[in-house]
């Protein structure tokens, strides 16, 4: 059986890397290099637009209809993540390539229990939930007006700021 | 196996805790919730068996609606336990084929 | 024998938004369902909506559900909970056993709002305790707090094979795959890659081909399936798992419309046989409305806005509400569902829901 080229987000369920730089939501290899900056990782048409409210900056626009992708105006975005609990797909990230030397900061939405504590190691893993590095946990950020989404900053190598996008599961102590 | 803690619904609250008996073996529930759910949180994962071949069936649907989840429940068959309550004492049994009506012959 | 202005059949998201708006134009509503406590689906739904603020979005289905419980609450509705409607006869009169009473009830309008039911796969193995509807394995993480199984294979990757696939992981348990027998996944992208950053496989072109246990669930074997969804020989892959879950659509629950005499349409797309309607959702039987998933599996938000426009068609027939004032109302309503129906996941439920409207145009003339 022949083997095909399969990957893209409705083959794998993972947007791909031109999936991704192709979309509106995804910055410039310049903003990146400035500081924090969100990352939307939204690439299909469904209806849905709480991001651009979320915004208090103005730095995310759907507009009509609201299929639209997101588009992100990365002159605006300053990079607080304020957005990042009010994707209802758990869609849009925070990086900041400029954390430290050696480091990026990563942000993102988890909705799991227990929630991992704050300067512990854990496992970082990609869009395929695989460990690619050790991450430092730098802030865990719950609020009522998330709605029980918390923002989680993890602190990874450089190398892997394009890849890394959420922490392994514990799968220890969930009840607690 | 209960979900005590969630990360959207939270602690699980506290509840009146009943103790049933599932073929003569005494456990606890809560009460009120329904008798499939207090089995799975009581490690069994069986209803009834079939008429024909004696095969085990358990939930199906959980809504009511399919009738794979029958029990007999202080002596009536065919009683859907995904949607029926727990209640203190209740006896409930593995139903063997379509169960039998009269009370002088349930259970078997 | 009972009488009343609107009976509403089905508590969930279309049942209580058509009796909440009929209630608010001042009729007199009469709620049914056969359940204990009302929402249908929707208290099971503890993911954030999509949409746009109109719609709720951003809020997830049990806040929404709790708000629709208020509002029906506030607005006067009668709600009579395990009350089963087994009976639609072609006066209107419906055959009901209300908490084991027998009973009958005349309504001058008649919403039927009875959702829709999981769809069944068979494969060896298929009645073996551990095998369950994804559905019913929601109902019991999220309803009733206990996991159904400690290791799970998903079968089907539309959006309900992806989110209770999550919700399942959220309550603890594992996912071992979600497996697809399409060539691509059926569900949103940003719901597949919640999962897959979990580390949950998505395995398409592939099915179950059997399922091993004693007195349970012990394994699945899955197998590539081609082009004409036959078993690849040679393929077959065994997981270890306690559980399989279905997730392989939903059909309208259509009964009580069969029974009443309306006319159905036969449309995969949106579930199965549904209950030719207007676009005021009412059905070939002039006075008997649909709305929901029965007139066509879409989501929740969907559901709601026709529920809606149920809601003020029996209002406005019954005299309760102005000309202008629905005018007004119906277009909010049908702009909002529309957005609800573009792109391409939409674009298709769209065009089946105008082949509805032009069936009901042809048997009826212009509604």
């Amino acid at each position: 059986m022949a083997k095909e080229i399969r990957s893209g987000i409705e083959v794998t369920g993972v947007a791909s890397i031109e999936e991704l730089k192709n979309s509106p939501g995804f910055p410039s290899e310049k903003r990146l290099k400035k500081g924090p900056v969100a990352v939307i990782e939204c690439v299909q048409e469904i209806p849905c637009d709480p991001c651009e409210k979320a915004c208090p900056f103005g730095a995310i626009k759907v507009g009509k209809p609201i299929t639209n992708l997101p588009v992100l105006y990365e002159d605006k975005c300053v990079g607080c993540g304020r957005c990042i609990p009010f994707c209802p797909g758990l869609a849009i990230f925070l990086v900041d390539t400029t954390f430290s030397e050696t480091e990026a900061l990563i942000k993102f939405p988890y909705e799991y229990l227990p929630l991992p504590k704050v300067n512990s190691l854990v496992d970082a893993v990609d869009r395929e939930g695989k460990v690619v590095a050790k991450a430092k946990v730098v802030k865990v950020e719950t609020s009522d007006k998330y709605d029980h989404t918390a923002v989680i900053s993890i602190a990874i190598p450089k190398r892997f700021v394009h890849e890394v996008r959420g922490i392994a599961l514990n799968r220890g102590d969930k009840n607690g | 196996m209960r979900v005590l803690n969630h990360p959207i619904l939270g602690k699980l609250e506290r509840k009146k805790i009943v103790t049933i008996t599932v073929d003569g073996k005494a456990l606890q529930a809560f009460e009120g919730e329904p008798i499939i759910a207090a089995l799975l949180a009581n490690g069994i994962r069986i209803c009834r068996k079939t008429r024909k071949r004696g095969e085990p069936r358990f939930l199906f649907c959980g809504i009511g609606r399919c009738t794979d989840c029958v029990m007999i429940v202080d002596g009536i068959p065919n009683v859907r336990t995904c949607v029926t309550p727990v209640r203190e004492g209740m006896k409930i049994e593995t139903q063997i084929g379509s169960g039998k009506w009269s009370t002088s012959d349930a259970g078997n | 024998m009972l009488e009343t202005e609107i009976a509403v059949i089905g508590a969930g998201p279309a049942g209580l938004s058509a009796a909440i708006e009929a209630a608010q134009a001042g009729a007199k509503v009469l709620l049914i369902d056969e359940n204990a406590k009302p929402g249908g689906q929707l208290f099971k739904q503890i993911h954030k909506f999509f949409g746009s603020k109109a719609h709720r979005a951003g809020v997830r289905g049990i806040d929404i559900g709790r708000q629709l419980l208020q509002e029906t609450r506030e607005s006067g509705v009668k709600v009579w909970l395990n009350c089963v409607v087994w009976g639609l006869f072609e006066d209107k009169v419906l055959g009901i056993v209300h908490e084991g009473k027998s009973d009958s009830i005349k309504a001058k309008k008649i919403i039927l709002a009875t959702g829709a039911s999981e769809n069944a796969v068979s494969f060896p193995g298929w009645t073996l305790p551990g095998v369950m509807g994804a559905g019913a394995a929601q109902t019991m993480i999220n309803i009733h707090r206990v996991l159904p199984g400690k290791r799970i294979l998903m079968l089907g990757s539309g959006n309900v094979g992806l989110i209770v696939s999550y919700q399942l992981l959220q309550a603890g348990a594992e996912v071992a795959a979600v497996v697809e027998a399409a060539p691509k996944i059926g569900g949103y992208g940003v719901h597949a890659s919640k999962i897959r950053r979990a580390g949950v496989p998505i395995i398409t072109s592939h099915t179950i081909k059997e399922v091993i246990g004693e007195s349970q669930v012990e394994a699945a074997v899955i197998a590539a399936v081609n082009k004409e969804w036959s078993l690849i020989p040679g393929t077959e892959k065994t997981l270890e798992v306690d559980t399989v879950c279905i997730a392989a659509g939903l059909t309208p629950l259509a009964e009580l419309a069969w029974m009443a005499g309306c006319e159905c349409m036969y449309l995969p797309e949106l579930g199965g046989y549904v209950p030719i309607h207007n676009e005021k959702m009412e059905s070939t039987i002039r006075g008997v409305y649909v709305a929901g998933d029965l007139a066509g599996v879409e989501e929740a938000s969907c559901a709601m806005e026709e529920g809606r426009l149920a809601g003020l068609s029996v209002a406005e027939e019954l005299g309760y509400l102005e000309e202008h004032e629905v005018k007004r109302r119906r277009e909010e309503v049908v702009e909002r569902l529309k957005a609800l129906r573009i792109g391409p996941f939409g674009e298709q439920r769209d065009k089946a829901k105008q082949k509805l409207v032009q069936a009901w145009q042809k048997k009826l003339g212009q509604g």
